[in-house]
């Protein structure tokens, strides 16, 4: 599958997730996020920068525990908790906020 | 194949869902996927997530790989509804829960799944969110699918039960209150399972199916009306007494005298058999709570596994014991989220680090009684029937009284000072050891 933003292709997996890392930016992150319903505020961004940060550190997206544990010790309880990042991403925060990161579909049961 | 299930003398889900296939096409063609199944030995589901809105959990996803052959059942997901404490409901209410099923799903209702939930199964992407919506809007909740706390389950409790030791009902409401959120998104390693049982006859079913299970249980003298006893012993016979109860009692500590029982409490299990029999003569005791274990459940990274204790003993009456147990609760799942495998629970969790480790994980003071199978040596005896004493908190005074120090002399060792100090300064006196004792036997012999 695939889909077309200013002018250039993207190639997506069946469920919609970019397959090439290096083709993501923040305008086509901002489309996939309109697909989606997600409408991107400073705190949307975030998560997508947290995801892709780890991303590029570990190779793997993050589990949502340590989602919720990593975003708990940078923006602190408020921020660190399950219920805030389904309000942001109501999808799921791995399903919907890795897709809008151009990460990989994660794997498991979120 | 099928048809084969309906016959012998059971009730068979193949006739309910012939009837059923009638009204709905849907049932028809799940018939016809499971023949086929059966006939090829294959399970042609794929199991995967679909999320409501705002929620992690509470669906699961199934798509038929069959699709093109029956459409009808390309998908076919089930919604996880959090059921009432104890299965108690109004006719009210599964009036609702039938008309929510017959509009947005295939129509079948499975009361309860191994988790105690109620589940909704055969709706399709598009309903599944109508039927979420449906249930919402009717103060019904869904949740405990994925790595998430299940849906809290629980005996019948004090709503039928007098011989119940805490309120199985009010505690299960108040868990899944509290825990709500991790009910309905899923942070953990994998599933976790609370169980709540008013004693240890464990009609939930806790001890091998949760793996935090509380059984209701006492600590002070179980409760013989001996009035009742004789009535009963006249009415059924000595030899019938004897035969099923003092004989059947695992630790042999009932005995009939006289046509008296006479209970050894110190030898007391609770394992309730005796008062099952003569429910009319016996009683638990006063002072009832819970004990807590942990790590029940069934075969998955190793083999099933039952639980063991955790704590021996904690009261379940006050909101501050509820508030306890919910801070234990948040120490083990702080520890075990954050340690544990994927796909890991925590009795698996406990097998793999050592009970010691996760003991100390979660700030939990050891105790000789955490064993994975009950006490068998009769050389080990424990006074202490204390609260779960965390790291820095100093020993509890054991609040059973000790055999040994009561009468006479233990009035004198209270208020005659002189044995205690007289062996302290018996050691300085350039006294020994020996001494020491018999400054302290002096005292004693004196009395």
């Amino acid at each position: 599958m695939s889909f077309d933003f200013e002018g250039k292709t993207y190639e997506t997996d069946d469920d919609g997730y970019l397959v090439n890392l290096d083709d993501w930016n923040e305008g086509v992150a901002g489309y996939i996020a309109e697909q989606e319903g997600v409408e991107m505020t400073e705190a949307h961004w975030e998560v997508v920068n947290f995801l892709r940060n780890y991303y590029a550190e570990y190779n793997i997206a993050p589990a949502i525990k340590i989602l919720i544990k990593e975003m708990k010790k940078m923006f602190g309880p408020e921020k660190g908790n399950s219920a805030y990042l389904y309000n942001l991403y109501p999808a799921g925060p791995a399903l919907q906020a890795c897709k809008i990161a151009g990460l990989p579909k994660p794997t498991g049961c979120v | 194949m099928l048809d084969q299930l309906e016959q012998g003398p059971w009730p068979s889900f193949v006739t309910d869902l012939k009837q059923l296939a009638a009204s709905k096409a849907t049932v028809g063609q799940l018939l016809g996927q499971l023949e086929k199944s059966y006939r090829d030995r294959w399970d042609y589901w794929t199991g995967t997530v679909l999320n409501l809105s705002g929620y992690g959990g509470g669906v699961l996803a199934r798509y038929s790989d069959l699709r093109d052959e029956f459409p009808e059942v390309a998908q076919f997901h089930t919604v996880r509804i959090i059921e009432p404490s104890g299965y108690v409901y109004s006719t009210e209410a599964l009036r609702e829960l039938c008309d929510i099923s017959e509009e947005y799903s295939a129509g079948i209702l499975q009361l309860h799944g191994m988790t105690g939930d109620v589940l909704m199964l055969g709706s399709d992407n598009q309903a599944t969110h109508a039927a979420g919506e449906a249930l919402m809007s009717k103060g019904w909740d869904i949740g405990g699918s994925g790595g998430a706390l299940r849906t809290i389950s629980c005996c019948i409790g004090p709503a039928r039960c007098e011989m119940t030791c805490f309120d199985t009902l009010g505690l299960a409401k108040f868990l899944t209150d509290t825990f709500i959120s991790e009910l309905h998104r899923p942070e953990f390693p994998y599933k976790f399972k609370f169980k709540l049982s008013g004693c240890a006859n464990d009609c939930a079913g806790s001890m091998m199916r949760s793996d935090l299970p509380l059984i209701g249980t006492w600590r002070d003298d179980i409760k013989v009306d001996q009035e009742a006893a004789a009535g009963f012993i006249e009415q059924n016979g000595e030899e019938f007494v004897i035969g099923n109860v003092v004989s059947r009692c695992p630790t042999r500590c009932i005995s009939l005298r006289g046509g008296r029982l006479d209970i050894n409490n110190d030898n007391c299990v609770h394992c309730m058999h005796c008062i099952n029999v003569m429910h009319s003569a016996l009683r638990p005791g006063d002072d009832r709570g819970a004990t807590i274990l942990i790590g029940g459940k069934r075969t998955l990274k190793i083999g099933d596994m039952f639980s063991s204790l955790l704590v021996p003993f904690m009261k379940m009456q006050t909101q501050e014991d509820w508030d306890a147990l919910v801070d234990l609760v948040r120490r083990i799942w702080d520890f075990w989220t954050e340690y544990a495998l994927e796909h890991e629970r925590v009795g698996e969790f406990i097998d793999r680090i050592s009970m010691t480790s996760f003991l100390d994980g979660i700030g939990l003071e050891p105790d000789p009684r955490m064993v994975k199978e009950p006490r068998t040596n009769s050389y080990i005896k424990f006074e202490e029937y204390g609260p779960p004493r965390f790291h820095g908190e100093p020993p509890q005074p054991p609040n059973v009284v000790d055999r040994e120090v009561i009468g006479p002399e233990a009035d004198e060792a209270a208020g005659n000072p002189n044995r205690q100090s007289g062996a302290d300064e018996a050691i300085p006196d350039g006294g020994n050891a020996g001494d020491a004792n018999k400054a302290g036997g002096g005292a004693k012999g004196a009395s």
